[in-house]
């Protein structure tokens, strides 16, 4: 039998797309009958926990939102902060999980084309992208497909539609062998009185579909998101969307000029649950009802039933509501561009969404009914074996040689030169990159902004084997490091963004890793007084039952306010000093070592001293008024190794080589290895010492001499005059060069 | 001095090209695709970099017979500077302007990279204030970047000066290292890397040609 769009639904319909019997039972009692196969639809998605957040609203209260820059925070399709001068940025990271293991080209494709509408949907005009991708490892045959066709699906999208990638995290780890992780950040640039905002607002205004046709790719892709993946994931592959960024250039630049000339009255991407969200949501902001007509929208398919257009997610799609007097210069802006824009209904009063098809309703429904399903109340546990975690044997670790601890790090995926992946990315288009190491913060200067230098610098960041091992110091940690980075370059960090990536709500241990990492975000905002304005979560992230370690992605911006040279970020001369910069000895729980030496997840990760934090931060951005070339790199995996290795591989010198100092009674894996936050490695001209220890002092900041850069291309480490390890730079550098070549 | 930079749809370097060369002291206007005014108030028309028409059928194959080429060409021929960056040298070849086409690059990637251009002629309105074997930093972004054309055209074209710029180190597989290459009569240049993202950041070696252009158009109307 043929299931019609005004079939009465049942309770086993509604639990066949995803709706439990409670939330079905609800949905009849407020309506008052049963809904149709179509309305039905319409609650399935948004009851998802991708549209809903039924499982985690509750804990976004806990996110401090305010502050003098914050002209829009968390609700909206992004966050919005003044940086001064009129001018504004729009910033938010979403995740393309599910879609990117179906069909990773595609779905992370589709996802950079998502984020990129949440943006100028906002009149933003996107200039600047970043990506945090988890991969599985080697042992998972798909691996080297996947890191291929989420690279290159990122580049096509974001290269043609002109927006520069600049910076991200790329993290290999074999919890993400079936569920790799793909965050995409977007920021864009907005004049204050250039805002909108997704609002359906004034009756008898017009509801008008923008942008490419609609057809049954995608259907009920909200829901697909929302539930685990089964080995069998691959049958999904109908439910990825494709993309075209030509069509996506074409809707930005008629969107930006629809919303320059004024107009718009509100306006929103049709992402997730299509029509569907967008349409209530627009409604629901502004307290409104809509009529629609459905025959009316523009399709690529034949006889598509009321359902398939409500649920597809077919992309390069906008819902905007205009005037009925602006209608026509709106359409010809969209012509010009060679975009249908098409009336579909009209704005009325009231609080119902009422839908025709064929001259029948198909839709009739209150928009709060649909917008605010009921929440779950999901119990949280504390992992059992979580003391297991924390346990390693440090002395099996003392009593191995140096060498042997420093070759398994070296060797580890992990320790990688991210440049085959990032070239595929076109970092520079817009003309506004001056900082692109990718896994350093990344610089845009304003050319946009006449008469005063405002420079913008970005990163994203997030260790998932802290999260994993103390959730609430992973979410501290994250947030902790992308300031620094962002302080590093000599930005003041202004806001963040969040991306949380995490397994199954309905598993206790899930919630509680997705509470504590809040608390760890929120109390290192806090302490820092950065504004959490927009937010994405991505439960569901596990396969047979196995959630990925949990995964609290961070995107963070800081703000720029003096035209000064940027620091360098390698060893620009082979006569420099080298400091450290806060903890002098880090801690090895939850480190890069103690996974490539216990080949396991281990150890208790310190806290971050969040006001050390704070001090170091100040301190950066004050090192930036003193006139002297140095160059700064944050220390996190691998420790002050990998750091300052990864500083000498930058080098413009062939020959470079630098030694290292241990203090007499220092823990020399604690100290070339540790990763407590927060430690910065620096280097200087050796007449700048003197001064430097006077200002680390006075800012209470903990400086230490450790040592100076060479002309022979080999890593020293002494302690007590005593060499006690040795490498050669030159090869290093190609295990560090070709790692990640292999995938290309 | 009044340039014109085309906007073809998915062109996506047309602003930053308006900003360096209004930073350079040209007066800079847009034209439109559609469009096919007479452009001969212009000094310079440029075609910027870009992915036009999506780079559907084949890179620069549809915006070559977009209306505004018909300006362009009829410009050209009247002796008009015409210069194509990176999309923009695409066209050009797609349009017959200038000789050979560019195809993917042999490692089959977007490439994103500086890279260090060797300067191989110097007489010709583009590179005039330039030394034969000067270097040039200039940043290169394009999946469609190896130039190809058959012997005798090179050998021609090295003749009579036409190629200008070359490959220190080639990155994408191009015929004898060409980066950028004019016409015979030196009015119509392209080039695959981006002057206009090295005038004022990163690196100022785009102002060279900047000036240059500046330079030759000063003597021809003085």
């Amino acid at each position: 039998m043929k299931i019609l769009d005004t079939s009465p639904s049942t309770k086993e319909i509604a639990r066949e797309l995803g709706l439990s019997t409670e939330e079905y039972f609800h949905i009849c009692k407020n309506l008052e009958r049963n809904p149709n196969y179509a309305e039905l639809g319409i609650f399935s998605a948004m009851f998802s926990e991708h549209c809903s957040y039924k499982s985690s609203r509750k804990y976004f209260k806990r996110f401090p939102t305010t502050g003098k820059r914050v002209l829009q925070g968390p609700g909206e399709n992004a966050g919005i902060l003044d940086i001064g001068n009129g001018w504004a940025v729009a910033f938010k990271m979403e995740s393309h999980n599910h879609p990117s293991f179906i069909e990773p080209y595609q779905g992370a494709a589709t996802g950079v084309g998502g984020i990129l509408r949440d943006i100028f949907t906002m009149g933003a005009r996107p200039i600047a992208a970043m990506n945090a991708l988890s991969f599985g490892t080697l042992d998972f045959p798909r691996t080297p497909e996947i890191v291929k066709g989420v690279v290159k699906g990122i580049g096509d999208y974001g290269n043609c539609v002109g927006v520069p990638t600049v910076a991200g995290q790329t993290f290999f780890h074999s919890c993400f062998n079936r569920n790799p992780l793909v965050n995409a950040f977007t920021l864009g640039l907005v004049r204050h009185e250039d805002i909108y905002r997704g609002s359906a607002s004034g009756a008898g205004n017009f509801v008008v579909y923008v942008g490419a046709k609609t057809g049954r790719d995608g259907v009920h892709g909200a829901t697909m998101s929302s539930k685990e993946f089964s080995s069998e994931g691959e049958l999904e592959r109908p439910t990825v969307q494709v993309g075209d960024p030509f069509t996506e250039k074409l809707l930005l630049e008629a969107s930006i000029e629809v919303m320059k000339a004024k107009l718009v009255v509100g306006i929103q991407d049709m992402g997730a649950a299509g029509l569907t969200s967008s349409s209530f949501e627009m409604a629901y902001r502004a307290k409104t009802g809509l009529e629609l007509n459905l025959d009316l929208i523009p399709t690529r398919e034949k006889e598509m039933s009321a359902y398939e257009l409500l649920l597809s997610e077919s992309q390069e799609r906008m819902l905007l509501v205009c005037t009925p007097e602006n209608y026509e210069k709106l359409e010809a802006i969209y012509s010009k561009w060679d975009l249908h824009a098409v009336k579909i209904g009209t704005v009325i009063e009231g609080n119902r969404v009422m839908m025709t098809k064929n001259g029948e309703e198909v839709v009739n429904l209150p928009v709060e009914l649909v917008t605010d399903p009921p929440m779950a109340d999901r119990p949280s546990n504390a992992p059992s074996d979580l003391k297991q975690r924390w346990f390693f044997d440090r002395n099996k670790m003392l009593v191995a040689s140096l060498d042997s601890k420093f070759q398994s790090l070296v060797e580890d995926i992990n320790f990688g030169n991210p440049a085959p992946l990032v070239e595929q990315y076109d970092s520079m288009v817009g003309n506004r990159t001056q900082s692109d190491t990718f896994d350093d913060s990344a610089v845009l200067r304003l050319r946009d902004i006449k008469n005063k230098t405002l420079k913008l610098a970005m990163k994203a960041d997030c260790n998932p084997r802290v999260t994993w091992l103390n959730p609430r110091e992973g979410g501290r940690r994250a947030v902790a490091e992308a300031a620094l980075n962002v302080a590093l370059q000599g930005a003041t960090p202004i806001g963040v963004t969040d991306c949380l990536n995490f397994g199954s709500p309905e598993n206790p241990e899930v919630m509680w890793q997705f509470q504590e990492a809040i608390e760890g975000i929120s109390e290192t905002c806090e302490a820092l007084k950065i504004p959490v304005i927009s937010g994405n979560v991505s439960f569901y992230n596990e396969t047979d039952g196995k959630p990925v370690h949990p995964m609290p992605m961070i995107g963070l911006v800081g703000l720029i306010e003096e035209d000064l040279r940027l620091p360098k970020n390698n060893f620009f001369s082979t006569q420099l000093e080298l400091g450290l910069l806060g903890v002098p000895e880090g801690g090895l729980g939850g480190s890069m070592l103690s996974f490539t030496w216990f080949k396991r997840d281990c150890g208790k990760p310190e806290d971050t001293d969040l006001k050390a934090l704070d001090r170091l931060l100040k301190f950066c951005l004050k090192l930036k008024e003193k006139k002297m070339a140095y160059a700064v790199h944050d220390i996190s995996d691998g420790g002050l190794v990998t750091a300052s290795l990864e500083m000498a591989f930058r080098s413009p010198h062939d020959s470079i080589g630098f030694e290292l100092e241990i203090p007499r009674e220092t823990d020399v894996d604690g100290f070339l290895f540790g990763e407590t936050c927060p430690r910065v490695l620096i280097a200087y001209e050796p007449v700048e010492r003197g001064d430097l220890e006077n200002m680390s002092s006075r800012a209470g900041v903990p400086f230490l001499h450790i040592g100076q850069t060479t002309d022979h291309h080999e890593l020293i480490v002494k302690q007590g005059g005593a060499k006690v390890l040795k490498a050669d730079i030159k090869s290093l550098k190609q295990k560090w060069d070709s790692r990640w070549k292999m995938f290309f | 001095m009044k340039a014109g930079v085309v906007t073809f749809p998915g062109s996506n370097c047309d602003e930053d090209l308006a900003y360096a060369l209004s930073l350079s002291g040209f007066e800079v206007s847009s034209l439109w695709h559609k469009d096919s005014p007479d452009l001969s108030e212009f000094k310079l028309v440029v075609l910027p970099g870009g992915f036009s028409y999506g780079d559907y059928l084949r890179t620069g194959a549809m915006a070559a017979v977009s209306p505004i080429m018909q300006s362009v060409k009829q410009f050209a021929g009247q002796g008009g500077l015409v210069l194509g960056i990176c999309n923009g040298l695409q066209i050009l070849c797609e349009a017959g302007l200038l000789p050979g086409a560019l195809v993917r690059n042999n490692s089959l990637k977007f490439i994103c990279k500086d890279v260090a251009l060797n300067v191989e002629d110097t007489n010709n309105p583009w590179t005039s204030h330039l030394k034969k074997n000067d270097t040039l930093i200039y940043p290169i972004a394009h999946g469609d970047g190896r130039y190809v054309t058959d012997e005798p055209s090179y050998n021609a074209m090295k003749e009579k000066g036409q190629i200008l710029l070359t490959y220190k180190n080639n990155p994408n597989g191009s015929a004898h290292d060409i980066a950028g290459l004019c016409n015979e009569t030196k009015n119509v240049f392209g080039l695959m890397p981006h002057p206009e993202r090295a005038t004022d950041l990163r690196s100022q070696d785009g102002k060279k040609i900047w000036s240059s252009i500046l330079n030759s158009l000063k003597e021809k109307s003085a």
